[in-house]
Formats: structure tokens, C-alpha cells, sequence
């Protein structure tokens, strides 16, 4: 074993406490006013109030917008958001992953351009890996960036590009050289793409719960200026390490169903069955466990540490937890009241709930892949 | 990092409790020098202040030390002669040397202190109470709770064991006499659930045991003319073990930092104990099972150590409690509630 595994019992300090107050309040002002879908989860006046509360990318720099917040501080934010099922979609991958790698890779002048827009809740990003030919495998891209006058022109097509069809730019992984004989990692660079631009095609792609978030993004003759390459030519594998514990370990990867937990308690009433009783309990010490777990990883983060195992393991409990939860809740409600108000809401969040199950352990790295992780990272590979 | 105590301790396993030594030792000889050197260390009475004679440790590192004990699979009554200490201290009453458990060790099972100063009730399957010297008992008086010091050999204990061959008993208090007791302010759910967090703690240190073995193992082991470890369904098997064995260190972590850091036992303390009681449970379960498919018919023999790791964490699930019993409590209280203060008890923590 190539290390011992770390889950420190950390606490959230007094400024999130105040801070989540302060979210609460925020978000009970503007969710219980009855104007949005129980499903909507793309809402430019939403993202616009959420920016000018300073809770977009909060942890950066102050003269890129943010506020120099920590870490901490933001998972309480995430996790508030997500609780309360906030429409979050048009900043979350920006603020989550998109804004970091700007801040860590783009030049001055972009940075200075798109950052405070972002903060402000008025970028879109999405991520262009998966292609029709490469999924989890995400070194087999096959999309190309060729150099041209200037920059580059882009050729392929990337898929199941979540939000491409409301998104401003798009963080692409491309092909500008073969793979190494010694690494099949080598060749990929990572371009900041303006969607807005010619030569880029979007087809939307609707999926099986009824949303449409995902799309096929093809790029024909697509310029990209030379100084929107993000970090060293052929070498994005390198760049890409760091962020996976950020994007795997959040609150994100447990929270997805919570709402039919909660519907479920609504459902019960005060004195449940015996059999209820037990089933909720279970699941609420699974859930403490798991957030635990989520905020053990993020304080390590915050503390300069890259828990990448640990990270990994959170998602893949985590997903798979948010996955089976409504099934879990279903067979705990079969003898509660059938009819009602409580049953009608609860049954209405589950069949959502059992709808985008599937896509849970999917999205952002399978299971399979996240187990691959762990067992390197145990020195099994 | 390992407080100076839990390396005082580590070693002292190491020395006199290694598994491969313990589980070729029929007859048991392995316990009186173990036991002596657990004392001469102070680490029986960790949790008993240095007024009441202990060593006056912190909780949290009493924890730290049943974790390493669970790395070892131990199966001494340190646990419980640490809680023993801890409840006695709770009333004020200074410790006995020598080993010790407490009673009651399962919910719903009251124990009568009567005007007369005797005791009156039964505490089923108390662990090591056939190898204890005394009880602490947390009994109700006409004043309310109170705290008691029994000798074991005035009450009638009928002697069992549990899954991994350790020894418990059904404790019976019959008008029997105390060596002391006074008032307190502990009720037996913080009671059982200090017993829970203690078997929390145990088990994630023998689930991380069982993966370090398990991967030791994997890498050894040779089918099919590669090491087993190389095997993509072994790995993934593994990995999962490494997830349980993650969420046990997690729970019980929290609740141990959780009662170290509370003021008194509130809803939040609760909830904290009880998940960690109920998620290694749960883990003990996945993991043991996950263990020995990797290690295949030489982890199911007498000979090798698996079973005492495997075992004693199927064991501990049943102690101060199984965690159906706790989740039906936890469930309840969160019921009652109501669903709007479900994520704020969890975000609280």
C-alpha cells in the first residue's frame, strides 16, 4: 500500500457558520417566491444574484472579481445550493472547474476579461471531452487542432457536451499531436473555445428523463486564436490531475437526490413505522458519513494536499448512494399514506429522481474508472 | 499524527498482541503479560483522572488507542475498562485496578439502585464479563441516575461468547452489594452510544488492517500466472474494500472529535454516534465479506489471521446495540423532527 488513507475529522470554522445563515436567507427569499419550476435549473436572474452576493468564484483573487474566500467557505455555499436544488447549471462548472484552470493557465488579458464575468454570474462554460469515438477514455480524442496563421483550426466533433447549447465557452481537450510511443497520454492540449465563433455546429441531444442538457458540438474549419491554448502544447494530461480531486469530492457527488430523502420524512409524518424508522435512519447515517467524507477531502484541499484517492472514493460511495437512494426511499414509502399532498409531491420527485438516476455514475468519471484510480493509487497498478 | 499514548500503546500491541503469535496461543498465555504492561503504561485507566488515579488522558486519544487496538484485532477488555473508568469517573467515584466491564451493555434493560444501596436488574451480553474483576453499573436510584462499583464475584454472571470466540455474559443483580456509587448526570443512551463510538473506532482500525492484508495478499498471491492483484475485478473488489474501510475511519473520526469537543451529549452528538455505530456496521459487514473472497480457502482456516479480524468486526456490530436498533432510534428522531430540519441536523456537523 502506497500510503495509509486519511479522512481527518474536520470542522467547518465560525465564518461558515454565519456564512451558511446567510445563504439561507438568500435562498429562501428568492426560491420560495413560487415563480420557478421545481425542475428549472438554468436561471440568468438567479446566476446574476448569486454573482452579485460574491459567491462565484469566491476563492479567487479580488482583482479577477473574487474574494479571496476560502475553500471551506465555498463548500458551504455548494452545499447549500444543492440542497435547496438551486438553478445553478449556468455558473456551477465555471465556478467548480472552468475559472480555476483560467486562472491557472490562460494569459493576463483573458483572465482579466473573463474572470470578473464569470464572478458576475454571466459565463456559461462547458467541457469538451467525451467524443463520439472516446468516453472514459478520454486519451483516445480524436478532435483535431491544427496550427494556422495565427492559431489553430479545430476539426471533429466532441459529444454529450453538457450545456454547449447555452454555454459562452467550452474548455476543449484537442488533438495537436499523435500519442508518444511511451505515452498515450502525449498530444492533447487544452483551448479555450468562444461557442459564439464560426465553424462550430451544436445538435442538441435530449435525454431519457425529459431534459435537455446534453448536445454534439461539431467543429468544422474552427479558428481558436493562439492565445486561447491553455497551458503547455500536447502536455494537458499533466494539468489535469490536480483538479480531479476538486471535481470528484464535492458535495455535488451526493446531493443530486437528497430531495426525495427529504420527501420521504415529509411523507412518514412524525411517528413512522418501525420499518421506516430503521430504513431512514440508515440512510441519514450514510448520508452524514458520506458529507463527512466530503468535507474531510475539502479541508485537505484547502490545506494544500492532493487526496486524490480519498477524492475518488467519495465519488464513487457517493454517486452510487444518490443513485440507489431513490430506490431505497421507494421501498420505505410503500406502506405510508397513498393519497395526499405529501404523496403526490414525493411521488413527483421520485419518478425525477429514478429518471436522472442512471446518468449518476456516469457523468464525471464512470465508477469503473474511479475504481482504476483507487487501485493505482493502493499500488495495484 | 500518533500522540506519544497511542504509540505507547502501538508498540505494546505489537510486542505482546501480534496476531500471528495470539492466534497459535490456544491457551491464552498471551493476556496476563499483555494486561501488565497495558497498566504499567497507564493505559487501562486512560479515562479516569489523575484525582480518581487514572492517567487523565483526553477522550480523543483513549479513541485513538482502541483504533490501534483494533489494527490488532484485539481481544483483551480494554474498551471496556476504559468505559468502566470513564463511567465511574462520571460519578466521581475513583477506579479499581485490574480489568473491568460496565453495565447495562444493551438498551431497554434498566438496573435498580434501592434505598438500601443494592442493586437489582440483568444486562445481557456484557462483553468480558466473565474475565472482569468489576462492573460499573449505571443503575436508577430514587433520586435518579447513579453510578455504582460492583465486584464481579458478588453478582452471578452467566458465561457465553460472541462470533469471534470472546467472552461475554449475562450479568444478574440480585439485591447485590456495591463497593460505592453516587449520583450523575449520564443517562444509557450517552452511556450506550460511548460504548458504540468505542466499537466504531475498533472496527475501522481492523477494516484497515483487513485491506492492508488484503493487498498485501493480492500482490503475493499467483492464478493464472499473475499476481491476483492484477486482475481488473480483484482490483475493483479491493477498491471497494478501501471505500468501506474509508467510511468507517470517517464516522468514527467524527464521532470521536464530535464527543471529545461536546459540551454535553446533545442531538448533534447523537447523531454523530449513532451513524458511526450504524455505518460500521455496515462496513464491517461489506468489508469482512469483501476480505475473504480475496483471500480464498487460506483465509477461511484456522490458521491463518483473517478470521480474527473478520470475525470480531461481525462480532462488534452486536455491542451496546446493533445499529438496526440505533437507525430505528436515529430514524425516529429525525422523524420527529420533521423534514424540513433534516439537512440542517446534517449540515451542522
Amino acid at each position: 500500500m502506497s500510503g495509509a488513507l486519511h479522512f481527518d475529522p474536520v470542522r467547518l470554522p465560525p465564518e461558515c457558520v454565519r456564512l451558511r445563515q446567510e445563504v439561507r436567507e438568500f435562498l429562501r427569499d428568492e426560491l420560495d417566491s413560487g415563480r420557478r419550476g421545481r425542475r428549472e435549473a438554468f436561471n440568468r436572474e438567479f446566476s446574476r444574484k448569486v454573482g452579485a452576493k460574491g459567491w462565484i468564484g469566491m476563492t479567487w483573487p479580488q482583482k479577477y472579481g473574487g474574494r479571496g474566500r476560502s475553500h471551506l467557505e465555498r463548500y458551504v455555499v455548494t452545499e447549500e445550493f444543492l440542497a435547496a436544488r438551486a438553478p445553478v447549471r449556468l455558473h456551477f462548472v465555471a465556478d467548480r472547474q472552468s475559472g480555476p484552470v483560467l486562472l491557472r493557465y490562460a494569459p493576463e488579458h483573458i483572465k482579466a476579461d473573463l474572470l470578473p464575468r464569470i464572478c458576475r454570474g454571466e459565463l456559461c462554460f462547458c467541457i469538451g471531452m467525451s467524443e463520439p469515438g472516446s468516453g472514459s477514455d478520454l486519451f483516445a480524442a480524436k478532435t483535431r487542432a491544427v496550427p494556422t496563421s495565427g492559431g489553430f483550426l479545430v476539426n471533429g466533433t466532441k459529444i454529450w457536451t453538457s450545456n454547449a447549447h447555452q454555454a459562452d465557452y467550452m474548455l476543449g481537450l484537442f488533438r495537436t499531436s499523435p500519442p508518444a510511443a511511451d505515452n498515450r497520454r502525449h498530444g492533447l492540449s487544452q483551448f479555450l473555445v468562444d461557442m459564439k465563433g464560426p465553424g462550430i455546429r451544436i445538435n442538441p441531444i435530449r435525454q431519457m428523463s425529459g431534459e435537455h442538457d446534453f448536445n454534439e458540438v461539431v467543429f468544422t474549419d474552427a479558428f481558436i486564436p493562439q492565445d486561447h491554448l491553455l497551458g503547455e502544447i500536447d502536455g494537458a494530461w499533466k494539468q489535469a490531475t490536480s483538479e480531479l480531486a476538486y471535481e470528484r469530492s464535492g458535495p455535488e457527488r451526493f446531493l443530486e437526490t437528497l430531495d426525495v430523502l427529504v420527501a420521504l420524512v415529509r411523507l412518514l409524518g412524525p411517528q413512522p413505522d418501525l420499518r421506516a424508522a430503521e430504513g431512514l435512519g440508515r440512510l441519514v447515517a450514510q448520508l452524514h458519513t458520506l458529507r463527512r467524507m466530503s468535507v474531510s477531502v475539502s479541508g485537505m484541499l484547502a490545506a494544500g494536499a492532493e487526496p486524490v484517492v480519498e477524492g475518488s472514493i467519495v465519488k464513487d460511495l457517493g454517486t452510487l448512494w444518490e443513485q440507489r437512494l431513490p430506490a431505497r426511499v421507494r421501498e420505505l414509502a410503500a406502506f405510508a399514506p397513498s393519497d395526499g399532498a405529501a404523496r403526490e409531491s414525493f411521488d413527483e420527485r421520485l419518478e425525477f429522481a429514478t429518471l436522472i438516476a442512471p446518468k449518476l455514475t456516469i457523468q464525471g468519471g464512470t465508477t469503473e474508472v474511479l475504481r482504476g484510480i483507487v487501485a493505482r493509487g493502493l499500488g495495484l497498478r | 499524527m500518533a500522540s506519544p499514548v497511542t504509540e505507547a500503546a502501538q508498540r505494546i500491541f505489537a510486542d505482546l498482541a501480534d496476531p500471528q503469535a495470539v492466534n497459535r496461543d490456544a491457551g491464552g498465555a498471551w493476556k496476563a503479560p499483555l494486561w501488565r504492561a497495558l497498566e504499567e503504561a497507564g493505559l487501562t485507566l486512560a479515562w479516569v483522572p489523575e484525582a480518581l488515579g487514572g492517567a487523565g488522558a483526553r477522550l480523543a486519544e483513549g479513541f485513538e488507542v482502541l483504533a490501534a487496538a483494533g489494527r490488532y484485532a484485539l481481544a483483551a477488555p480494554l474498551a471496556e475498562t476504559l468505559l468502566a473508568g470513564w463511567l465511574l469517573a462520571r460519578g466521581g467515584l475513583a477506579a479499581p485496578v485490574g480489568t473491568m466491564s460496565l453495565a447495562p451493555a444493551q438498551p431497554g434493560e434498566p438496573i435498580v439502585l434501592d434505598a438500601d444501596g443494592t442493586l437489582r436488574g440483568r444486562a445481557r451480553s456484557v462483553p468480558f464479563a466473565p474475565e472482569a474483576a468489576h462492573f460499573a453499573v449505571l443503575a436508577q436510584g430514587a433520586t435518579g441516575a447513579h453510578i455504582a462499583l460492583v465486584e464481579a464475584r458478588a453478582c452471578k454472571v452467566a458465561a457465553g461468547k460472541n462470533l469471534a470466540g470472546d467472552s461475554l455474559g449475562e450479568v444478574f443483580f440480585d439485591g447485590t452489594t456495591v463497593l460505592a456509587h453516587a449520583s450523575a448526570k449520564v443517562d444509557a443512551t450517552e452511556l450506550l452510544l460511548m460504548g458504540s463510538t468505542a466499537r466504531a473506532v475498533q472496527s475501522a482500525g481492523a477494516l484497515e488492517t483487513l485491506l492492508e492484508l488484503a493487498l498485501r495478499y493480492a500482490g503475493e498471491r499467483v492464478a493464472f500466472e499473475r499476481p491476483i492483484g492484477r486482475f481488473q475485478a480483484v482490483q475493483h473488489n479491493l477498491a471497494r474494500l478501501a471505500g468501506e474501510a474509508s467510511a468507517a475511519l470517517a464516522a468514527s473520526a467524527s464521532a470521536a472529535d464530535a464527543i471529545e469537543r461536546a459540551e454535553r451529549f446533545d442531538e448533534g452528538t447523537f447523531l454523530e454516534a449513532a451513524a458511526a455505530k450504524i455505518r460500521c456496521a455496515e462496513a464491517a459487514h461489506e468489508g469482512a465479506a469483501i476480505a475473504h473472497q480475496v483471500f480464498g480457502a487460506i483465509g477461511y482456516s484456522q490458521e491463518h489471521i483473517l478470521h480474527r479480524f473478520t470475525l470480531r468486526l461481525l462480532a462488534w456490530r452486536e455491542d451496546f446495540g446493533n445499529e438496526s436498533l440505533w437507525a430505528a432510534e436515529l430514524g425516529r428522531r429525525v422523524a420527529e423532527r420533521g423534514a424540513d430540519e433534516l439537512w440542517p441536523l446534517v449540515a451542522a456537523r
